[in-house]
């Protein structure tokens, strides 16, 4: 079955996400994860087939292989497929190439109007409540959770978005980060390069799983005091951590 | 009802005027530039707005609804001169309007006002604040002009304002920012960025201004039709052929080549995209658009084709 976005005659959504860009961005996506990578997807069941919802999940290895292993599961494992869209770093905008690639892919850049439209619209969101920092991880912290921000939080209540909780691992094992040059990053643009033992931040071609859990909709609009919303993100995160660690035990042979 | 058009000679001026005509109201113009076949039934004052001669034209006319779109837009007229034309022009519409009774005042803004950013939210609603001034600052008498005309929501509660921010306009007439920019037969674009760029066909625009006539929204508007589409798209749907240049060679080469003479800021606008939410004035007036993009590109293809050689 399609992909149900409303693309023009052109073949372009009201966003500029590319049909022709996506077949491309798509085949190469499939190929690392069909064959590069080991990918098992767990709880697919758990995304929803139709209307707004909000992915959410931990960061883990040096750059975006969650987000590839998300966008590729809801590809690849639904009918009709979902397009996860996330929210690029600010910095991916300035850049020429791209920030044109990301855009025709769907993913647009990381902006709280930029999400709620998407919202309102009935897509898919993918976020990563970690951010930056979340990537940044080193490889003795890959099964950690670093501080979430409550941004996507009150946007979930204001849209009235399920959230669904998702668990990334192997990111660390793929691009076992040792250090992050944060000045030779700074002077590229980029707020940091990960540097892994051979150096460069080529991924290893491991074993990577994406657990999605049950969706969660919380109630509410958004305005609530900081520390109802700081308690629904903590049930968030405890579910993300939860899964991690099933995940964990099972890739140690645990269970 | 007396309609007063000042600026009706430009393209969408006459588009609208003849619209207006049609549905039975009693046109009239002001213009510093001529209509020369205007028809009949449309009477056109040969002044410059800023004048007292265009005072008169209120006096005489006791207009009921004035449409302001005498404003410069290019930005190849020198900066100083376009700031008092267009804040001058604005001032003058406001002041006459007050002092003459006009019931109705409508001004015709770009949506421009925005900017273009790499951090600019796609889909701008009508509150935002013009975030662009700092990389573009020669827009800056477009954006004072919106602001101005805005204030009169308040500062001249006898009157109605409606405040529009148009997208760019494409069709068969050729005219404006976008359709000058894709006229030669090859484009210039900025490699490695290809923006969406918003538009609608020039008898839409029309339409839409006369439809405000009609509905008498209050309030400031975004004013669009169909989705945007990559600039790369309404390059090759026009027939042209897109040239990608690094930024740095594009840069350089503005001025030369024939390429147009265009401040830095301008570059923004065809790295990054400005596009518009329109769903208020939707709301406000009922207003669709008729004409989709392939249709207006096509329409403009067909009025400026590229002669291959």
């Amino acid at each position: 079955m399609e992909l149900e976005v409303p693309f023009n005659e052109s073949g372009v959504d009201p966003y500029g996400l590319s049909r022709a860009h996506l077949a491309q961005s798509m085949t190469l996506l499939k190929l690392a994860y069909r064959h590069y990578f080991k990918v098992e997807v767990h709880g697919m069941e758990n995304v929803p087939a139709r209307g707004r919802a909000m992915i959410v999940g931990n960061h883990s290895g040096g750059f975006a292989l969650d987000a590839g292993c998300v966008i590729a599961s809801t590809f690849f494992e639904m009918n009709p497929p979902r397009l996860a869209q996330g929210m690029a770093e600010k910095f991916i905008a300035k850049f020429p190439i791209a920030a044109m690639w990301a855009t025709r892919a769907g993913q647009l850049t990381g902006l709280p109007e930029n999400a709620a439209r998407l919202l309102e619209d009935d897509r898919l969101l993918m976020v990563f409540p970690e951010g930056a920092r979340g990537t940044a991880k080193l490889y003795k912290e890959r099964y950690s959770l670093v501080n979430f921000g409550t941004g996507f939080m009150r946007l979930a209540l204001r849209t009235r978005s399920p959230i669904v909780p998702m668990a990334f691992l192997g990111g660390g094992e793929a691009v076992p980060t040792v250090f992050n040059a944060v000045s030779l990053g700074k002077l590229l643009g980029v707020p940091y390069i990960p540097v892994t033992p051979w150096l460069f931040a080529i991924p290893l071609p491991v074993q990577l799983d994406v657990y999605y859990g049950e969706p969660i909709q919380f109630e509410g609009d958004g305005s609530e005091e900081d520390d109802v919303v700081n308690g629904y993100v903590e049930q968030v995160k405890e579910r993300i951590a939860a899964m991690l660690e099933v995940g964990r035990r099972r890739r140690k042979g645990e269970a | 009802m007396r309609v007063l058009i000042p600026g009706i000679s430009g393209m969408i001026g006459q588009g609208v005027a003849l619209l207006l005509r049609d549905e039975g109201h009693e046109v009239y113009g002001i213009d510093r530039r001529p209509w020369p076949d205007a028809p009949k039934g449309i009477e056109i004052f040969e002044v410059d707005l800023r004048k007292r001669a265009a005072e008169d034209v209120f006096r005489k006319i006791r207009p009921q609804v004035v449409v302001h779109m005498a404003t410069v837009t290019h930005l190849l007229e020198k900066s100083d001169e376009r700031y008092r034309i267009n804040l001058g022009g604005t001032r003058a519409v406001v002041e006459h309007a007050k002092k003459y009774g006009v019931e109705h005042v409508i001004f015709v803004g770009r949506h421009t006002y925005y900017g273009a950013a790499p951090d600019s939210p796609l889909y701008h609603t009508e509150d935002e604040p013009p975030m662009g001034l700092a990389s573009f600052p020669e827009l800056a008498d477009l954006v004072a002009s919106d602001l101005y005309a805005g204030s009169a929501l308040w500062r001249h509660r006898e009157f109605a304002t409606s405040v529009l921010r148009l997208c760019y306009t494409l069709g068969p007439a050729g005219h404006g920012t976008l359709g000058t920019f894709v006229r030669g037969p090859r484009v210039p674009t900025i490699l490695g960025h290809d923006p969406l760029f918003q538009f609608m066909h020039e008898l839409d625009v029309a339409r839409a201004i006369a439809v405000t006539v009609e509905k008498r929204p209050v309030g400031v508007f975004n004013v669009a039709g169909p989705q945007p589409v990559p600039l790369s798209i309404i390059i090759k749907e026009t027939g042209r052929t897109a040239v990608a240049l690094p930024e740095f060679v594009f840069s350089a080469a503005l001025g030369r080549f024939g390429l147009p003479r265009l401040p830095a800021g301008a570059l923004q606008h065809i790295k990054y995209p400005i596009t518009i939410d329109a769903s208020a004035f939707r709301k406000a007036t009922g207003f669709v658009h008729d004409i989709d993009e392939l249709r207006t590109m096509h329409d403009y293809r067909e009025a400026f084709p590229v002669v291959s050689r």
